[in-house]
């Protein structure tokens, strides 16, 4: 009886340190978060009073605005650039033989596997002789190089909900490939796809080391302003812009769920039909 | 930040490739080869290129037989003894008059700098006099900078001649050649980069273990979850998951600095009066790490956990084990390849990691990786942050291998 109550207390402390690891996790973000809208100049509790000051010093200082705006620019861009070619890359590489789908896939994922630092300071090394340092081209194709990986897993996560009988079926039917491709493959990959869109603008809009080494002073991103600033002293529009970088973040989250919870039923769907 | 979110959602995806087998569409390699092209062009044109032209920065030798080239031929004749023929001498001023009209001399005052500090200002004051080759070169240099007339000074020339050297890996790893050629330690006061690699491993499997040790239970918590809490509690994980590891950082800077969040609130409540160190120390650096890396930690542990049969442990129990016993000899081992795929991702991408260790580490908690932004970005030693960069490749490729090997095992497992 004793080891019982012994057991109970145990189970119960083991649960209560997981549930306090868990808060841990969110804590920090949770609570710089209110501090940003603080009316003073001081990073506090309790908050002496509410406003938008910080927002507005954000939006209406050059540097955070430029920065905010690079970044969305580049992050564009990039989405676009990594989603095209790592849908292309998915389908190519489901086209492969076993073998070499799997030479070939270690390749592709092998931006995922370098430190950032060490990737940084390569495509300083290489783009400064192309004279494509301090430029948006040279930060956008640095950028999609790290996140094509992202979108090739993906979307190839996605190409298992495909049933191949329903795409055969089609070109027997006389549906020209681009017809087939639109119509039965497109609709089954398209969550993997902006999932993977969503992932490559993240390893865009997250990354400080490689605009560290490949953004001139007018491609400044938003990061790498708040890293400058972070390093000097922290500032309440600093927390300004990490909460709106929260924000966005939990917007991309909140994304993909939708998309892999359609995925999963599609191809449970798919499935069924086998 | 994604890269970490992508490894770790990894194993699972590729556990669903297993169980799924994949439909080829269509049987043409050309077909194929088109679609992959442009993402095999931009890995190896726009990272495996550049990639190679930076490690092998970390054996090139090119400025001194750019600049020197027929000071270095004369020096062949050299026996090696005393100082060099005046032959020599004159080879030496007429390569410097060239290399200062050229433009060569500061890549060649930078390159000799690192080989032994002080070298820069021989090389620039020299060079800069040598408008005209001297009549009498051997005296002239001499009388230009005494250092001239020391041989040392003309054996590690000799010794750095070729196209390729290995002064950088030595250096990277605290060993140094003498004028004579022999291998030796630096002296103690410049020995950095051994401490350096103990600090990177260090702070690296102090990390993982935390992350396992506290990770495991709030893995538990949210596999044992009933459904309505357990989207909350994911949500708990997914945050942070999803927030970049910079924003992070800040949020702790926030808290622990001198005249943070948690100095300021223990302060008012009279526990402390003035503030705990808890900033810009190697504290700060593990609690932070530790926050960012936690999330990969406890998702493949969680994917394990919720794998495991909630039968059996009832089953254990009606067989007569305790509790403890149960979970010791039933649950812990089927979570195993959770445990181990976590501590590997967490464990690897500790290793490289700057930006946490730059924004709340002091200067004793830096790891590898801020090193190479150092020598990059400041000092500008390239060969040396190639050098560091490859050992640091090396690790975690090393690291990596195991990880992708254990990650089939396990999807095979299931």
């Amino acid at each position: 009886m004793e080891d019982i109550v012994r057991y109970r207390i145990g189970g119960l402390l083991f649960r209560g340190f997981g549930l306090a690891v868990l808060l841990f996790l969110a804590l920090p973000i949770v609570a710089i978060i209110p501090l940003s809208f603080t009316s003073g100049v001081e990073l506090i509790y309790p908050v002496p009073s509410y406003s938008l000051r910080w927002y507005d010093d954000f939006f209406t200082r050059p540097e955070w605005l430029m920065s905010f705006r690079n970044s969305m620019i580049v992050g564009a861009a990039v989405t676009v650039l990594a989603t095209i070619v790592g849908t292309l890359g998915a389908l190519g590489l489901n086209r492969l033989s076993p073998a070499a789908q799997q030479v070939v896939s270690a390749l592709i994922i092998l931006p995922m596997a370098i430190p950032v630092v060490v990737a940084g300071v390569a495509f300083f090394y290489f783009y400064a002789r192309l004279g494509l340092a301090g430029s948006f081209t040279g930060l956008i194709l640095a950028h999609t190089t790290m996140a094509v990986p992202f979108v090739v897993i993906s979307v190839r996560a996605s190409l298992a909900g495909l049933n191949p009988d329903l795409a055969r079926a089609a070109a027997s039917l006389g549906a020209p490939p681009h017809r087939v491709f639109l119509r039965v493959v497109m609709p089954v990959i398209l969550p993997g796809v902006l999932t993977g869109g969503l992932f490559a603008f993240a390893v865009s809009f997250d990354d400080v080391v490689i605009a560290m080494y490949l953004s001139g002073p007018e491609q400044i991103t938003l990061p790498r302003q708040m890293f400058a600033g972070v390093r000097e002293n922290i500032s309440p529009t600093v927390l300004a812009a990490s909460t709106m970088m929260v924000a966005l973040s939990v917007v991309l989250m909140a994304a993909t769920n939708i998309l892999t919870k359609r995925a999963r039923s599609l191809q449970a769907a798919a499935h069924r039909t086998d | 930040m994604a890269l970490e979110r992508a490894l770790a959602t990894g194993p699972s995806a590729s556990r669903e490739r297993a169980a799924f087998r994949l439909p080829r569409i269509g049987r043409s390699q050309f077909a194929a080869a088109g679609l992959l092209a442009p993402a095999v062009f931009a890995t190896i044109v726009c990272l495996v290129i550049p990639l190679v032209m930076f490690l092998v920065r970390g054996v090139s030798n090119s400025e001194i037989v750019t600049a020197l080239p027929t000071t270095i031929q004369s020096l062949q004749n050299w026996d090696g003894q005393n100082l060099p023929p005046d032959e020599t001498f004159a080879r030496l001023a007429e390569d410097l008059s060239v290399a200062r009209t050229s433009g060569k001399l500061g890549e060649l005052g930078r390159r000799m700098n690192i080989m032994v500090p002080g070298f820069r200002t021989l090389v620039m004051k020299t060079g800069t006099q040598m408008q005209t080759v001297p009549a009498e070169p051997r005296t002239a240099l001499i009388e230009i900078d005494k250092r001239w007339g020391e041989p040392e000074v003309w054996q590690l020339l000799r010794q750095e001649s070729g196209r390729w050297t290995d002064s950088y890996f030595l250096a990277s790893i605290d060993l140094k050649r003498t004028p004579g050629g022999d291998i030796v330690q630096v002296s103690p006061d410049q020995k950095i980069f051994v401490g350096l690699f103990v600090r990177t491993f260090a702070i690296s499997i102090s990390v993982t273990v935390i992350c396992l040790l506290i990770g495991y239970p709030a893995a538990y918590v949210l596999a044992s979850a009933s459904p309505k809490w357990v989207g909350l509690l994911l949500l708990l994980v997914l945050l942070p998951f999803w927030t970049s590891t910079l924003v992070r950082s800040t949020a702790w800077i926030v808290l622990l600095q001198n005249e943070g969040l948690i100095n300021r609130t223990l302060r008012a409540l009279g526990i402390i009066d003035g503030s705990l160190p808890l900033f810009a120390n190697r504290f700060a650096v593990l609690v932070a790490m530790t926050h960012v890396l936690l999330p990969y930690m406890i998702m493949p542990i969680y994917a394990a956990m919720k794998a495991v049969p909630a039968d059996q442990m009832r089953a254990a129990g009606s067989l007569g084990a305790t509790p403890p016993r149960a979970f010791r000899r039933v649950y812990l081992p089927q979570t195993h390849a959770g445990v181990a795929a976590g501590s590997l991702l967490v464990f690897i991408l500790a290793l490289g990691y700057y930006v946490t260790p730059a924004i709340v580490g002091g200067p004793g908690d830096q790891m590898i990786s801020y090193f190479i932004a150092l020598f990059t970005n400041e000092s500008l030693n390239w060969g040396l942050a190639s050098a560091l960069g490859t050992l640091l490749l090396l690790a975690t490729t090393l690291f990596y291998v195991v990880f992708s090997r254990f990650g089939r095992s396990g999807a095979g497992a299931h």
